[in-house]
């Protein structure tokens, strides 16, 4: 048969592609992107060259039961190999052809480098030669010494004249290289830099999480998820952007659990759906309030079911009593009534709540609010116990039955600016003042406000058909999805819930999260999931995946990355308000609050809360002040920031003194990835060519902030970039260093997705002159040091202004309730006495030697091994540690060497729980002493499981349990958070140490949103419709070829689809302007524009725009017609909103902390135009 | 009946992510060279969809695979031996580079160097040409529908089925189709082949082209149904998936395979009757192909089978291996996976479970049923009887009808209620069947996705020794041979 032919010999031939094969080592590194997926992969070497990556598969089995891990990649993470000897690698320091000029001019005119930069950067004329061409090419090679010897110099200068608040760095999310994060942000804690957040800037951080549960994010495992039965995937790409770990989504099909995807678009997650809802971008909660309507009605009103209800009691604030307070002919909800309303001389009374308890029928101070946190009576629990009496208590959910009187209340609504009005059974108070007030259930404000009509209270809907807030009927005419549908999937993921004792599932993620009014959305969705008792659950709860990152060797990076060992204290920024401010993005005020809320407020301006909010302690601002912080006399500046002889910088943004001066970036893509309103970035931050044509019209909107104009063009002076490739950002800034790749330097990486902690090691050395970041800072300092012995000698006071910190004591310090007696309750100006911490936040000063600067940088400080440091709440002393890495790594003046990564690796490694035994019974037995609760049984066991740095090198390792994290893992299980609080009675970090439906502050209630309720997406801005544009809700998801912007530029990734930036639009609404597959088209509005080409669908929904977030600006990308420039970049017609709720501070779960609370960068409530582009 | 060997490989169409990580795989360790750029020897599509090249599947235009003569003789769709040859320098049935896409790159290095006071950009030029072009293809162009319902409309099983499917907003379906060589048991590429540089490797079953022998002609190219052998226009010489040989030979899986994050892949060594290949693929009804393709396909238990293996020279661990993989149960006793395009008559070897998908819009799922009914899922029915079983509708319905079965069968046992009767009776599948299935597809360890064992390496040293041995002297033939292997084999035309 000629038609098939075997053959036996002569195929010596076949070697060729062996050889191709053949390799020389393969060793396990990883890839420090910002993507959360944590994949161990080994990385193939043959003649000295990185020739390609595979993953591994070597990652422990956590059970038998579950699909393993492995393997853990994806097509991106597979084409790094690509950038390593790709055409535009940084091979070399970088710096912008006019400033070198310029430096190399005036060093050698003045022979003394401060001097030098002085004369160029105090001089407009010179700054203009550079700043103007930010952007535009002509970089030329420059040695790392002279760099260095710029960059120490531009610093020293800055420090001198201006203050070490002037200088700031951004880089993000540590768990993708932790070291690697800590070196710039150590380099910054030593000199007193500002330090910005990251987290809240890109939006990822879910601000409901702090609000509820006083948590920055704690998510279950992906592994966690093959434990659920009813999956709700709403608005996280699992496919797309979380592709190690679909798998499981995939696989837990196969194990009978249902899966619901909600998305606007038919996008990639919905293949796995049985069921797709879409509702209209934006509307999501809306459907959700219809879903917990559905689900409160039918199990907790129309039928019981007992598993919920005692959930209810146990874990949540819903039986804890609020006050009804009168307000302009109004009784609405006000605040928790506290132990100090009703009873004299409670320990922390302002900071304990209240229930009213059924067996002895009177009110009860339980265990668990915040004020028994930071006592010592032992009782921060969640034991259903009178806290006074030791006794058993039975709270009630509800008055209904009991209650004393009806009354109406008014419950605001945004869907149209208004009030909802429904009946509450209340009960009647004596106060320890003698008044009498009325208070209900937050349970019963809740059914009240989702519209459950029980018995004959009025103002209720009468059926699911009843169009009021918030029934299916309701929601149909907002979201598009049929009544039909929400009701049927809510009474299934409820039953589901019953069925199984809460193992329903909700993964939401930026889809839902990127919204202005997020904050709303994820309260309306974990309210669901708090009705059927879903938290803290294996296989349930609330699995928010976008940018969640978790960094599981929590307290030993935490300590080298701020340097905690030497400093106790360090300045960070929440980058949103940074950015808006310093940008001048305020003085485009095109939202005020008017436009948010039907209530009176305070201001207009969202701007003015923020002078509020820094001045009240309640979020940082740095600069801080209007003068040098290394100037001001510790003694008496309180009296001088009193009379105003010191002002605070965020009062005057555009006066020269309170200019941000020097920026670094490292590991991000800062400028345009996460760069909200990115051109008011180029034109205010930068000075150079920008495509903004708004107008500056808030002038008459402001009363607490410094009008000044013109506004300034290019306040930094100098901006410095660390990468390994030429990103947008790199493009733009002044200096650009090369850094070595994720294949070319030690590090440790781990995720939230899973519980293993694993290396990045070099493959190769960095090749041309690359180093690794913690090496680049450690050279840069030993030359600051150097320079700072001749310049900046001596020791100096830094007077520093830090905020109130949640997980200190400082979070139970403005409880306002004083000032609510006493309207207006809270003022911008400041009363004539400045108590901190009362009505201002913290001053302290810290001494810094800046000639000592390297020697801190390359050793672990002595203050770990000399005091208890407070992590999370639990203080914890390294006498031992320190000791035993003293002997491991040598030692530089008595202290632990660590002048190399791989040494900081091991650190960090030791000193955290997670990872160290040891140390996690440490922060157990702390947190017995506090709870008066007891976790042997946890804790018994791990004291000799030490993960070393040569174990990861070995294998992934799965972490340990630490107090430091809600959830367990011992006993093969997987991680979900909050299963330690639910199993063993530890409160969540909140006002009442439980999850919150109810939040009670009152710039929270001067909004109406003291519950969930229902916001509309923005339409801020205006575009104007013609017959050849199209007007379209824009949306930025994260896309399917890049992690936010690495790849977008890699060979492999542009490839594989269409070999540039792109907007997806409808098919239809393309076709009615004209656009057809893969032309040119410019998006723009008054922001800026991007010209990018169009792919044209029909799985878009009419009248929404996708383009795929973090495009690079630097491929491919077209030069607009309409603006005469070259297009931007996704961030180029969008602007920064402030929410005034994201300021707040001082207050329980309110509290500041890096990441954690705070202004939020959000991007979707976008209105674009999009028309061809034209020759 | 001649038992021979064969790796075979099964994709779980349900599970697929399309994250394009396997092909990213196969690029970096195959097709990084000069005259391979536009090649991607896996690839996946985007479905309904034009696929890569354009409209690959569209055998009126491109006449792949085989044919069966009105008196039942299985020929070349290309046409025979003597048509062949006069048609030697001129193919009409040759793909050109514009059914792939012009493979480039950019002008990278101009964000570094250029100096003209405008943002740089970097701007796409050929690889080829090294000219300045503008993209307006690409090996995945139609990723997750893009492109919409005009794109669509080009997929060629779309155009057999246009009034069956809607291009709407609201009745939008997609699924993913990654695709390598089938390494067929009847491979028209290897017929096709004039200077027989193309072979069917024994011990395995790999289908490879000789790089020293192949001159180029191209036929391969034009025969293979499936566009899965390409034109190396630097070598001159065809190229195609080696099924990453030098890695199974190893006892590696390949690494399209390792790279798989939706752990979709799974291969191991089957069995089947060489002397019967040519029986299946004769059916005259394309239909009935499947059913003899499963019938030649040997059940690895059966003595005989196992007997006859051995007297051909099958070692011990391939039988034991064969026995092992899931693969076999998967093709052959739950009958869960299906043989893309099978009415091309080249037996392919890599077969696919098709996938699930949500409740079609305006359907309703109602209470007791919890998961929509097969024929309510959004991907028509047809459709992928139209890629995966010449049309059999109810051939595909049966295999959704299995996978929702497993699901149904798995609820009920997790919340402690008797699963429904009708899951057994219409599958044919017992508990043991459905809990083994969900161990398979649901836990799918390394050990059941991979089964692969090492090559006998040690016979091909003795065969040196034998047959080859005059040429390089006495001694230790295994260390000396591999000394003297030559380099780099890769020859220019």
């Amino acid at each position: 048969m000629t038609w098939q032919k075997f053959e036996n010999k002569g195929r010596e031939w076949e070697e060729f592609y062996r050889q191709r094969w053949a390799y020389a080592k393969a060793i396990r590194s990883t890839h420090g992107v910002n993507c959360t997926g944590s994949c161990s992969w080994l990385i193939y070497v043959k003649d000295g060259i990185i020739i390609t990556e595979m993953q591994a598969l070597d990652y422990p089995t956590i059970n038998e039961e579950i699909p393993p891990y492995e393997p853990r990649g994806c097509p991106r993470g597979a084409s790094f190999s690509w950038y390593e000897y790709a055409p535009h690698r940084i091979k070399h320091p970088y710096i912008r052809k006019q400033l070198l000029k310029l430096w190399r001019e005036e060093l050698e005119k003045t022979k003394d480098p401060i001097k030098a930069w002085e004369n160029i950067v105090e001089d407009p004329e010179k700054v203009k030669l550079y700043k103007e061409n930010r952007g535009k090419g002509g970089f030329v090679r420059i040695s790392w010494d002279e760099v260095e010897e710029l960059v120490s110099a531009a610093l020293i200068y800055t420090i001198k004249k201006y203050g070490p608040d002037r200088i700031a760095g951004f880089t993000p999310i540590p768990a993708m290289s932790m070291v690697s994060y800590a070196a710039g942000t150590r380099f910054l804690s030593l000199i007193g830099g500002v330090i910005m957040s990251f987290y809240d800037w890109y939006a990822d951080l879910p601000i409901a999480s702090p609000q509820v549960w006083g948590e920055q994010t704690d998510v279950p495992e992906s592994a966690d998820w093959f434990n659920s039965t009813y999956i709700i995937d709403w608005g996280t790409n699992i496919p797309q952007t979380r592709t190690p770990d679909a798998h499981f989504l995939s696989e837990v099909r196969y194990r009978g659990t249902k899966v619901v995807a909600i998305s606007p678009d038919y996008a990639e997650y919905v293949k796995f759906a049985d069921l797709w809802l879409h509702p209209k971008p934006g509307t999501d909660g809306a459907l959700a309030l219809a879903m917990a309507h559905v689900i409160a009605k039918e199990f907790h009103v129309d039928r019981q079911v007992k598993y919920f209800t005692e959930y209810l009691k146990k874990y949540t604030d819903a039986p804890f009593l609020v006050i009804l307070e009168q307000q302009n002919g109004r009784v609405i909800p006000g605040r928790f009534l506290r132990a100090s309303d009703i009873i004299e001389n409670v320990i922390n009374g302002e900071w304990k709540l209240v229930v009213y308890d059924t067996l002895k029928g009177r009110f009860v101070i339980p265990h668990g609010s915040i004020g028994f946190r930071w006592s010592d009576e032992k009782k921060w629990n969640l034991k259903l116990q009178d806290s006074l009496t030791g006794e058993n208590i039975e709270p009630a959910l509800t008055f209904l039955g009991i209650e004393d009187q009806r009354m109406m209340i008014s419950l605001t609504r945004l869907d149209e600016k208004g009030f909802i009005e429904r009946e509450i059974p209340v009960k009647l108070v004596k106060l320890a003042n003698g008044k009498q007030i009325c208070v209900t259930t937050v349970f019963d404000l809740l059914l009240a406000n989702l519209g459950i009509k029980r018995g004959d209270l009025k103002g209720y809907p009468t059926s699911y058909d009843d169009d009021k807030p918030y029934t299916p009927a309701w929601q149909e005419k907002i979201t598009g999805v049929p009544r039909d549908l929400v009701i049927q999937v809510a009474r299934e993921f409820a039953k589901n819930a019953e069925d199984t004792n809460g193992k329903s599932m909700i993964l939401v993620g930026a889809g839902v999260n990127h919204w202005f009014n997020s904050d709303l959305i994820y309260r309306a969705i974990i309210t669901i999931l708090m009705l059927i008792g879903a938290i803290g659950v294996n296989g349930g709860g609330w699995a928010h995946y976008v940018g969640q990152e978790k960094v599981r060797p929590f307290e030993g990076w935490q300590t080298i990355a701020f340097a905690r060992d030497w400093m106790p204290a360090t300045r960070f920024q929440n980058t949103t308000t940074w950015i808006y401010i310093h940008s001048d993005q305020w003085k485009y005020g095109s939202l005020t609050l008017d436009k948010l809320t039907p209530n009176n407020t305070l201001y207009k301006h969202p701007a003015d809360y923020i002078v509020l909010a820094v001045k009240r302690g309640w979020t940082p601002f740095y600069p801080q002040f209007d003068k040098n912080p290394l100037n001001l006399s510790p003694e008496n500046v309180i009296d001088k920031i009193s009379s105003g002889e010191v002002g605070f910088a965020i009062t005057d943004p555009d006066n020269p003194i309170n200019f941000p001066r020097i920026l670094f970036i490292w590991r991000a893509n800062l400028l345009f990835s996460s760069g909200k309103g990115s051109e008011y970035i180029l034109k205010h931050l930068l000075g150079t060519h920008n495509s903004v044509s708004n107008t500056e019209d808030a002038k008459d909107k402001m009363t607490e902030i410094t009008w000044r104009e013109p506004t300034p063009i290019g306040k930094l002076d100098l901006i410095v970039d660390l990468n390994f490739r030429m990103d947008s950002s790199a493009l733009y800034s002044d200096i650009v260093l090369p850094a070595a790749t994720w294949y070319e330097k030690y590090d440790i990486s781990s995720t939230d997705m899973h519980t293993f902690v694993h290396p990045f090691q070099p493959a190769i050395d960095p090749p041309w002159e690359a180093r690794n970041d913690w090496d680049i800072f450690v050279n840069l300092a030993k030359k600051f040091s150097e320079m700072a012995s001749r310049y900046l000698n001596g020791k100096h006071k830094d007077v520093v202004y830090l905020p109130l910190f949640h997980d200190t004591p400082d979070e139970i310090s403005q409880s306002l309730i004083e000032e609510e007696l006493d309207p207006p309750y809270i003022s911008a100006h400041l009363a004539s006495k400045i108590i901190p911490k009362r009505n201002f936040g913290n001053l302290i000063v810290i001494e810094r030697d800046y000639t000592k600067v390297y020697e801190m940088m390359i050793s672990l400080g002595p203050l770990i091994r000399d005091k208890e440091l407070l992590y999370v709440g639990i203080p914890v002393n390294y006498r031992k540690e320190y000791e035993e890495l003293k002997e491991e790594l040598g030692e530089i003046d008595d202290r632990p060497d660590i002048k190399e990564a791989k040494k900081v690796a091991e650190v960090i490694l030791r000193l955290s729980g997670a990872t160290n035994g040891e140390v996690s019974v440490k922060e157990y037995k702390q947190l017995e002493v506090k709870t008066g609760l007891n976790f042997s049984d946890l804790y018994e066991g791990i004291s000799e499981i030490k993960i070393k740095f040569d174990d990861i090198i070995a294998s992934p390792k799965r972490v340990i349990d630490s107090p430091i994290e809600s959830g367990i893992v011992k006993g093969e299980r997987t991680y979900n958070p909050f299963t330690f609080n639910i199993e063993y009675e530890v409160p969540w970090r909140t006002l009442s140490g439980r999850q919150h439906f109810y939040l009670d502050h009152p710039i929270i209630r001067e909004l109406g949103e003291q519950l969930p309720i229902y916001a509309p997406p923005l339409e801020y801005n205006k575009v104007i419709k013609d017959k050849d544009t199209l007007v379209l809700r824009y949306l930025t998801p994260h896309g399917k070829w890049q992690i936010h912007s690495t790849f977008m530029d890699n060979l492999r990734m542009l490839t594989l689809f269409r070999g540039g930036p792109v907007i997806w639009l409808n098919e239809e609404d393309a076709r009615s302007v004209g656009i057809k597959d893969n032309e040119w088209v410019e998006v723009f509005n008054e922001n800026g524009v991007t010209v990018v080409r169009a792919v044209v669908s029909n799985r878009i929904p009419r009248g929404t725009a996708i383009m795929y977030h973090a495009q690079e600006r630097t491929v491919y990308i077209n030069e607009s017609r309409l603006r005469g420039i070259i297009g931007g970049s996704h961030n180029a017609v969008t602007m920064v909103h402030i929410k005034p709720t994201w300021l707040i501070g001082g207050y329980a779960q309110f509290s500041y902390a890096l990441n954690y609370y705070g202004a939020v960068g959000t991007q979707r409530d976008t209105i674009v135009a999009v028309r061809r582009w034209r020759t | 009946m001649k038992v021979m060997v064969q790796f075979a490989a099964v994709f779980n169409l349900d599970k697929c992510l399309g994250c394009h990580a396997c092909s990213i795989a196969c690029k970096n360790l195959w097709t990084n060279r000069e005259g391979t750029e536009y090649m991607w020897w896996n690839n996946v599509e985007t479905k309904p969809g034009p696929g890569y090249p354009n409209q690959w599947e569209d055998q009126d235009k491109w006449h792949g695979g085989w044919i069966l003569t009105k008196d039942g003789k299985l020929k070349l769709a290309i046409g025979g031996r003597i048509a062949r040859l006069l048609e030697l320098f001129s193919n009409p049935y040759l793909p050109t580079i514009d059914d792939y896409y012009e493979p480039f790159t950019y002008t990278y290095s101009d964000l570094v160097k250029q100096d003209d006071g405008k943002q740089p950009v970097a701007k796409p030029i050929s690889l080829i040409s090294k000219k300045p072009i503008e993209i307006d293809k690409g090996p995945n162009w139609n990723d997750d529908l893009a492109g919409g319902t005009e794109t669509i409309l080009q997929d060629p099983n779309v155009k057999k089925l246009q009034d069956k499917i809607k291009t709407d907003f609201e009745n939008a379906f997609m699924m993913y189709l990654p695709r390598i060589c089938n390494h067929c048991l009847n491979p028209s590429c290897m017929a096709a082949c004039p200077a027989g540089a193309i072979y069917k490797r024994v011990e395995d079953g790999i289908v490879l082209t000789d790089q020293q022998k192949c001159r180029g002609w191209r036929f391969c190219i034009a025969a293979c149904p499936y566009k899965k052998v390409y034109y190396n226009w630097s070598t001159g010489k065809a190229e195609k998936c080696i099924l990453c040989y030098p890695r199974i030979e190893n006892g590696q899986p390949p690494a399209c395979f390792q790279q798989c994050v939706g752990r979709i892949r799974y291969i191991g060594p089957v069995f089947y009757d060489a002397d019967r290949v040519l029986w299946a693929v004769s059916a005259g009804d394309p239909k009935e192909i499947i059913d003899r393709h499963l019938e030649i396909i040997l059940d690895p238990y059966d003595p005989d089978v196992v007997k006859n293996a051995k007297e051909n020279g099958i070692d011990e661990d391939f039988i034991k291996t064969a026995q092992r993989t899931p693969v076999y149960k998967m093709m052959k006793v739950w009958r869960i996976a299906l043989p893309l395009h099978p009415e091309y008559r080249t037996l392919p070897m890599v077969w696919y479970i098709p996938p699930l998908s949500p409740i079609v819009e305006n359907m309703k799922i109602s209470d007791e049923q919890i998961f929509p009914l097969v024929d309510q899922m959004r991907i028509p029915l047809e459709y992928l009887a139209s890629l995966f079983t010449a049309g059999d509708v109810d051939r595909v319905k049966n295999v959704l009808k299995k996978l929702l079965a497993l699901r149904i069968y798995q609820r009920y046992i997790r919340l402690h209620k008797n699963p429904p009767g009708w899951i057994f009776k219409e599958t044919s599948l017992t508990e043991k069947d459905f809990e083994e299935m969900y161990k398979v597809l649901a836990i799918a360890k390394i050990e059941d996705r991979f089964v692969i064992p090492t090559a006998h390496k040690e016979k091909a040293i003795k065969m040196f020794e034998e047959e080859i041995a005059p040429e390089y002297g006495q001694g230790h033939r295994g260390m000396e041979i591999a000394a003297k292997k030559p380099r780099d084999l890769r020859l220019r035309a």
